[in-house]
């Protein structure tokens, strides 16, 4: 492992960690930022309920 | 008290949504793809492009996409080609779509039997199928064997094991779990999975990590094999065969990375639009969009980059390149080998290959609804006919992958032309659609809108300007590779193989197929959107 390779690497995952646990900051920081948020998983889309 | 318990709660809820919103798009991509793809083009070379391609693409486009998912949902639609014809008021804007409902389908129908194969190892495991102390070699010829990469049809076999033996059979299981989930609408599940599940992947992951890193020289023989030395292969910029800037000057490294980051980031892949569509009006989309992407990154690099790559160089040296033939197959070829070296490795094993498993059908899911929406809002079709139709389709496409499964061929080829190609095309469309004809002001203050972040002005600058001409730059010095230029020896380009393979121009004309197919779809939906359109106009 070169310097180089320990330098790409150190920087591609404190980078990553870094923005990740911002993130977390942020939502947990942030009032009301639960409500907002959303992703794929807890989308729910109407058309399950019409079928139903 | 109550006060107290009403703190709880808060903390708990924005616990869950951190963990849904960073598990939902954690899959394959980031475990099995990524490492793959970083160890064909020797790792630390792969970063640079990786990382210019998360903070000027994948990033920016996802913001892009969330927001016009949501304004063409506010406008009444959820398929991609209602969205495109919601922002650009021209004929050829629902066609555009066409990509985003034939890209997810397609991959569905070789994710559907990794995710199989992820199946059939936990099994495997759980019941106690592996002989203990097999040499990388024979896990390597296992896996070969298990998928058929010897000849065409072999994977239909099952190798007198039974069952067990039979990738057929685990995936006609993924099959009916998927299609079961889907059809009766329990897709709603999902959400706790990511919330309980995708903890305990991230958890087994950094047992795994933990192992890995302390493998040491397991083979005294081979001192060369070791885990520094793996970790080498991942990370150095540079390797025998290429110097750092000579890997950079190859423009299929910057192709596959921004790729990579679109795949896993379900970036141009018709899914987030989709999905953004069903949000209310002033929903965030901008810190969620981050998260999503800082979580995928995060099991991607940290974890799948850390493992996978340092572990198949301790086990197969060298011969990784060997091990290429499909990005996805390393990781089946290389963690049984980690697990044999660990305690309580069955477990460990079972628990891997299980969790990530479960994550695989989330995202499998989500491949689908973009199809649906299609189905029910252009054809008119109730979900479960859509289901029905799609679950069809997308039968026959995963009988073709399976069957040609000498070298994994046929799934290599539309992991490459929908996975890799359609994916930038459909993302290079999208921000220029954004950027050009939304207009970027109009679709910053979309983003803005309900935004718990702030999001820097100058994206205005990188979405309109510099992602378009980033993507059009690298797609222009693709094709002048693919056309003009040499390969290295022993290697072919993707149009010399269509040009030679007999499976790649069968892949790739079904491609064409289901492109066609789906293109007439759209065709009668904006008919029957015009219909509705003039009757409105009428009353």
């Amino acid at each position: 492992m070169t310097a180089g390779g320990w330098f790409v690497m150190v920087v591609a995952v404190a980078g990553m960690t870094g923005l990740l646990g911002w993130c977390i900051y942020k939502v947990i920081t942030t009032p009301g930022s639960a409500e907002h948020l959303h992703s794929q998983a807890d989308i729910e889309t109407p058309d399950v309920e019409e079928d139903d | 008290m109550a006060k107290a318990n009403q703190g709880k709660e808060a903390w708990a809820t924005r616990v869950g949504v951190i963990l849904a919103v960073t598990g939902s798009a954690v899959g394959l991509g980031n475990f099995l793809r990524f490492p793959g793809l970083a160890a064909q083009y020797a790792g630390g070379a792969f970063m640079i492009p990786y990382a210019v391609a998360f903070l000027l693409l994948g990033l920016p486009i996802a913001w892009v996409e969330w927001s016009m998912g949501r304004y063409g949902g506010i406008r009444g639609f959820n398929s991609s080609p209602g969205i495109y014809r919601s922002i650009w008021k021209s004929r050829i804007a629902p066609y555009a779509g066409v990509l985003a409902l034939v890209i997810p389908v397609m991959i569905y129908m070789y994710y559907v039997y990794v995710e199989a194969w992820c199946l059939a190892y936990a099994i495997r495991y759980l019941v106690g199928g592996w002989d203990v102390g097999m040499t990388p070699d024979q896990y390597s010829a296992f896996f070969g064997e298990f998928v058929g990469m010897g000849e065409n049809g072999n994977a239909l076999s099952t190798k007198g094991e039974g069952v067990l033996g039979s990738a057929v059979f685990f995936l006609v299981v993924c099959f009916v779990i998927n299609f079961v989930l889907i059809y009766r609408g329990l897709t709603k599940g999902i959400e706790w999975f990511c919330k309980w599940a995708m903890p305990a992947l991230i958890i087994c992951a950094l047992i795994v990590l933990v192992r890995v890193l302390t493998l040491g020289t397991p083979n005294p023989e081979l001192p060369e094999q070791n885990v520094v030395n793996g970790l080498g292969y991942m990370w150095n910029p540079s390797t025998e065969q290429a110097g750092f800037l000579e890997a950079l000057a190859n423009p299929q490294i910057w192709l596959e990375a921004a790729g990579q980051i679109f795949f896993s980031l379900s970036v141009g892949f018709g899914i987030i639009i989709t999905y953004s569509s069903y949000m209310k009006k002033d929903d965030d989309v901008a810190l969620s969009g981050l998260t999503a992407a800082a979580g995928n990154g995060f099991c991607e690099v940290v974890l799948g980059g850390l493992i996978t790559i340092p572990a198949a160089f301790v086990f197969f040296g060298d011969a990784i390149r060997e091990q290429l033939d499909s990005a996805f197959q390393l990781g089946f070829k290389t963690l049984p080998n980690v697990f044999n070296q660990m305690p309580a490795g069955q477990l460990i094993g079972f628990l891997f290959f299980f969790l990530l498993f479960l994550a695989a059908v989330t995202s499998s899911l989500s491949m689908l609804q973009p199809a649906i929406a299609l189905l029910e809002e252009g054809l008119g079709l109730k979900r479960k006919a859509s289901v029905a139709m799609l679950g069809f389709i997308t039968a026959v496409g995963a009988t073709f992958v399976v069957y040609f499964s000498k070298d994994l061929t046929a799934l290599a080829t539309i992991d490459f032309w929908i996975g890799t190609f359609c994916i930038y095309v459909l993302a290079t469309f999208q921000v220029i659609l954004f950027g050009w004809v939304l207009g970027v002001e109009r679709g910053f203050d979309e983003l803005r809108r309900g935004a718990e972040i702030q999001i820097p002005g100058f994206i205005k600058f990188v979405i309109k300007y510099i992602s378009p001409v980033y993507l059009l730059v690298v797609f222009g010095f693709w094709i002048h590779a693919e056309f003009l230029a040499t390969p290295e020896p022993g290697k072919q380009t993707a149009l010399q193989m269509l040009k030679s393979n007999t499976v790649v121009q069968l892949s790739v004309g079904f491609i064409v197929l289901v492109i066609v197919f789906f293109g007439l779809l759209v065709a009668q939906s904006v008919k029957r959107w015009e219909r509705l359109e003039r009757q409105e106009g009428l009353q």
